[in-house]
């Protein structure tokens, strides 16, 4: 992708809610065109970065910038931004042409154009003939559409979109997924797309923006954020993996497991600690005699696509993700190629995850995380 | 299943009946009968020489109807944007004044508002003149005013804080000032609550006696009062009263037949009278 100009510049944003900090010195730079996500767990302050680009929060220090003018006291409906809203918040006393009008009504604009770019916008969305539909009599997936419609209608530089999908049920959540994305691409305008779901993250956006706790874990590519995770928490968050201790010895050679491997990692120094990630899709099962990492399969789960198992290596539970099966009890040995291998240095996440022992809690966690989540928005089904 | 919901709605059915659809009958049976029980037209058609009342009622309910409106509206508007805590204080003290009896409170303005009474005490102490209040059509919209304003403020506040705040945010967001925010979803979407809170004012308004029989003595006569006299007064005349009674609730069904076309035909729970 040609590289544009910045259009939103957020210098050390601080916010904070009721005395709690949400954003401490917080920069982030976002250029036109861009598909970006802000990914992370819930609390980890992605919404309020994007409430502040919508002008709906004002931050206690710091400014925004939006094509380098200082837009941080600007009202929200001076701004050149449009949101869709978690619930789509459409006007319940208004027809769904009228919803889609409104902005353009503001704005004074003829009401043979307002005719015209609503038809434009329905056709868009694929929901032409719903004009004078009431929009209480609209499914989940229709609102959501008439909400993007009537953001685009006002011809916004930058949309901002607040966990739009999560009310919708898994087949439409995809379809919507690809239909996002194409709009993206037909307008060219620039999304700022806040989820949890990093699967939709990876699979929607230029640029994905990983964060925790207020803090940017990450910037990247989603490949670049997938393969060469910056510490434990992003390699966690982002896929499945197994993260071991282990000493990088020196350029391209690690130790971990017990044994010396061969990477391609360098620039670690000698004999320093770092985290080893290992994702489970590129481990090898070999024969037990022929590798050096061998281990007890504890745990067989079938996915579909490929088996999970959990295997034990002298006391560190691994998962691997492979086609073949295997029988609880078997011996089974590890094979990787340096290929297979990512180092990164030591965090304060190091140690938080990794093995695979207490697997059931995390699922645990999961569940209730998306229970949670199905609480705030309808059906949700977790990945 | 349906027989069971209907023994338990029995109670309520049979109550119903008997006191409010057999009433209803017994009112029309009286207005079309004369005193020995005969058909009769005559006391339907001697109530157009009583319309000078009837415009005077409607009017001064209208007048208290809109001034509560406007009074009621900033005020709901401004609890409902209040925090949870200091909401539930405002709701208590708006309802405040009705936990007292009607008949006191009027009678206290009775007394605010005399010639001698205790506002042009005042008058006199601070050497201004002293201002003829009471048994004016003023005093009895202010009593109207004072006594149902609860009932506008109220169903107004349910409404709007049932509004959601992301809706709003959504209306600035593409481009709407306070001001148009206002005009353009948060008036609309309370019409609602205006609706009921007109309604459930003008009603008692109209038809209301106690009120215009203190404060406006007698050149203020309402409805009401009429239909007092009718029963309890002077004038004992049952079948002319019951012909007012009725004529009085066409007039108010139609008013708030009208009123309802304005409510967008959404059922939001406006015109709860109907």
């Amino acid at each position: 992708m040609k590289l544009k100009d910045t259009i939103i510049s957020l210098k050390d944003i601080a916010v904070s809610y009721d005395g709690e900090q949400v954003l401490k010195n917080f920069n982030l730079d976002i250029r036109d065109g861009e598909f970006v996500t802000l990914l992370g767990p819930s609390g980890c302050g992605k919404t309020t970065v994007l409430r502040t680009i919508g002008g709906f929060v004002t931050p206690d220090a710091g400014e925004v910038f939006f094509n380098g003018k200082n837009i941080t006291n600007l009202p929200p409906y001076k701004r050149e931004v449009n949101t869709i809203f978690q619930k789509y918040a459409l006007f319940p006393h208004l027809n769904v042409y009228d919803n889609i009008a409104f902005g353009m009504r503001l704005k004074k604009k003829s009401e043979r154009e307002v005719k015209e770019t609503v038809h434009k916008m329905l056709a868009m969305v694929n929901l032409s003939g719903y004009s004078h539909r009431g929009v209480g009599q609209l499914s989940g997936g229709q609102q959501q559409r008439v909400a993007i419609a009537r953001a685009l209608a006002n011809e916004p530089k930058i949309l901002l979109l607040d966990e739009p999908l999560g009310a919708l049920d898994l087949k439409l959540r995809k379809d919507m997924q690809v239909e996002l994305k194409k709009i993206q691409q037909q307008t060219g305008i620039t999304f700022i797309f806040v989820t949890h779901d990093q699967e939709e993250a990876l699979s929607m956006s230029d640029t994905v923006v990983v964060m925790d706790g207020g803090v940017i874990q990450q910037i990247g590519t989603p490949t670049d954020i997938y393969n060469e995770p910056k510490n434990a928490f992003v390699a966690d968050f982002i896929g499945e993996s197994n993260i071991l201790d282990g000493v990088m010895l020196e350029d391209y050679r690690v130790r971990f497991a017990g044994h010396e491997f061969a990477c391609l990692d360098k620039g670690f120094g000698t004999r320093t600690p770092v985290d080893v990630v290992i994702r489970p899709e590129d481990i090898d099962v070999v024969e037990a005699a022929s590798t050096h990492i061998i281990g007890e399969v504890t745990a067989v789960t079938f996915k579909g696509v490929h088996y999970e198992i959990i295997v034990d290596v002298a006391g560190f539970k691994w998962m691997i993700q492979s086609t073949d099966c295997r029988q609880v009890g078997d011996k089974i040995g590890l094979s990787l190629t340096p290929d297979d291998i990512h180092v990164m240095a030591k965090s304060e996440y190091s140690g938080t995850f990794g093995d695979y022992s207490t697997f059931s809690d995390e699922m645990e966690e999961d569940i209730s995380a998306s229970e949670e989540a199905s609480e705030e928005g309808g059906e949700d089904d977790e990945i | 299943m349906k027989s069971k919901s209907r023994l338990l709605s029995a109670p309520y059915t049979l109550w119903t009946v008997l006191f409010i659809v057999i009433p209803m009958l017994l009112v029309v049976w009286f207005a079309f009968t004369d005193k020995s029980g005969n058909f009769t037209l005559e006391n339907i058609l001697s109530v157009g020489q009583y319309s000078n009342v009837f415009l005077r009622s409607i009017w001064l309910g209208a007048v208290a109807t809109a001034v509560s409106l406007l009074l009621g509206y900033p005020l709901a508007y401004i609890i409902a944007k209040m925090n949870g805590k200091r909401q539930g204080v405002m709701v208590m003290l708006v309802m405040l004044p009705m936990w007292m009896n009607f008949l006191l409170r009027t009678y206290a303005w009775m007394s605010l508002l005399e010639d001698n009474g205790l506002i042009n005490a005042l008058f006199v102490n601070l050497g201004l003149p002293r201002l003829h209040m009471i048994n004016t059509a003023g005093a009895v919209v202010l009593g109207m005013v004072y006594n149902y304003i609860p009932y506008m403020i109220l169903p107004l506040y349910s409404i709007l804080t049932k509004i959601d705040p992301s809706v709003i945010e959504a209306a600035q967001d593409l481009g709407a000032s306070d001001r148009k925010v206002f005009l353009k979803v948060i008036v609309p979407m309370s019409m609602p609550g205006v609706i009921s809170g007109i309604t459930m004012v003008f009603v008692p308004a109209v038809s209301t006696f106690i009120i215009s029989k203190m404060l406006g003595g007698g050149a203020n006569l309402l409805i009401g009062d009429l239909i007092d006299m009718q029963f309890l007064g002077s004038a004992y005349n049952p079948n002319l009263g019951s012909a007012i009674s009725l004529v009085l609730m066409v007039i108010i069904l139609i008013c708030m037949g009208i009123m309802d076309q304005f409510d967008d035909g959404e059922s939001t729970g406006g015109g709860v009278m109907l």
